[in-house]
């Protein structure tokens, strides 16, 4: 029997809520927000207080998927990564770099979006870049 | 006071009474709920203070209802308050504890907490220290009573504007049990609308709460608006004792509502 209370960050917004994730047996079972932190100081949001329901969910997206013949089928990281390159690499000879544009995310490290600008910038060529609240 | 409840609780996980105690860890500064399974754990317990005398309390009968469901067998330790005894008994008679399975080490809270909580019994039935905080005077309560009634009702009103129906009064709740939850029921009141439906909201809560609340002020001290539910709730909770003579958790007795 292993009962857990791990404390943790938010993934959802930036504010960057603290809250313990209860587990049994490796099983999450609640979400309980930290008194103690700064932030959030024992206080969540609707979504904050539900993150225990989706990480272990059932229905939730494991492994890339790409449609094939109207069918979305599981394939692996490579075969996903090299289908988006490939289309994206595609978009941008026929139409030019500021046919494309990018959402980084508040769910991620600054270091993550920076990547992300980065690519966008230096990479595909367009400052085409904005925040995923705007989607 | 902790070193008091370190010695009980290390008696209990010795002789193996139990096979573990849910009470609160101070860990990385920050105070948390955790199951402590053995005795060399046990420095790390605190009552929950923080930056004020318990003023880091947890749902902890919450986390034990969750650990009793997988481990119906096996009996656990608690740590509790006032409220919390309260909220074990309530639980004992709607069936979602049970009392053989579970050892309560009570704490008594200190003055400056009772007086904050207006609690009217902050120590539970036994406590591992003797000094016990005085009942407090139900001023919050009688503030708003004595406002004439167009401007209490003008007050709640005011204050239900501010929910951004979060529902964490309901999360955090440790009497909030129910399957199928009445706040949550397109019955009475339309689940994914904002703002909330005012009053029906909040007094559809404050009804269900009947013969359940145990003033533990945790909806309070969750709500991200700073709506004051645990008045509200101590005002619930007054009507009922009046007309029924019943307060949950005072007694080992069911609700008078619990008639199913």
């Amino acid at each position: 029997m292993e009962y857990k209370t791990t404390l943790t960050t938010c993934p959802y917004c930036g504010c960057g809520c603290g809250f313990y994730l209860e587990s049994i047996d490796g099983r999450l079972v609640g979400t309980i927000p930290s008194k103690t932190s700064p932030v959030n100081k024992g206080k969540l949001c609707i979504k904050g207080w539900n993150v225990h329901e989706f990480v272990q969910h059932p229905n939730r997206l494991t492994r890339p998927l790409v449609r094939k013949n109207g069918e979305l089928q599981e394939v692996s990281w490579d075969e996903a990564l090299d289908y988006t390159a490939d289309k994206l690499r595609n978009i941008k000879e026929a139409s030019g770099p500021d046919s494309i544009a990018f959402f980084a995310s508040a769910k991620v490290s600054n270091e993550e979006n920076y990547l992300l600008q980065k690519f966008a910038r230096a990479g595909v060529g367009t400052n085409n870049i904005d925040h995923c609240a705007r989607l | 006071m902790s070193e008091n409840i370190k010695t009980k609780v290390a008696e209990l996980l010795s002789s193996g009474q139990i096979k573990g105690f849910l009470g609160l860890r101070s860990n990385e500064g920050h105070i948390g709920p955790y199951l402590f399974t053995n005795e060399a754990e046990l420095d790390s317990l605190v009552v929950g203070d923080w930056k004020n005398r318990g003023d880091s309390r947890y749902p902890l009968n919450k986390c034990l209802i969750n650990i009793a469901c997988k481990y119906p067998e096996d009996t656990f330790g608690v740590l509790v308050r006032g409220c919390d005894e309260r909220g074990l008994k309530a639980l004992y008679t709607w069936n979602q504890l049970n009392p053989n399975k579970v050892v309560a080490v009570g704490i008594a809270c200190p003055q400056e907490l009772a007086d904050a909580c207006e609690c009217l019994k902050p120590y539970p039935d036994e406590c591992v220290d003797d000094e016990k905080a005085k009942a407090c005077e139900q001023k919050a309560v009688s503030s708003i009573d004595a406002l004439a009634i167009a401007d209490r009702f003008a007050l709640w009103i005011r204050e239900f504007t501010k929910c951004v129906k979060c529902y964490g009064c309901r999360d955090v709740c440790p009497m909030c049990f129910c399957k199928e939850c009445s706040v949550g029921s397109d019955d009475l009141i339309h689940t994914g609308q904002l703002p909330p439906e005012m009053p029906i909201f909040h007094l559809t809560r404050a009804v269900h709460m009947i013969g359940r609340c145990i003033d533990c002020g945790l909806c309070n001290e969750a709500c991200p608006a700073d709506i004051p539910l645990r008045t509200l709730y101590k005002k619930v909770a007054d009507i009922i004792d009046k007309e029924f003579q019943y307060r949950p958790g005072y007694t080992d007795a069911k609700s008078p509502l619990n008639v199913l």
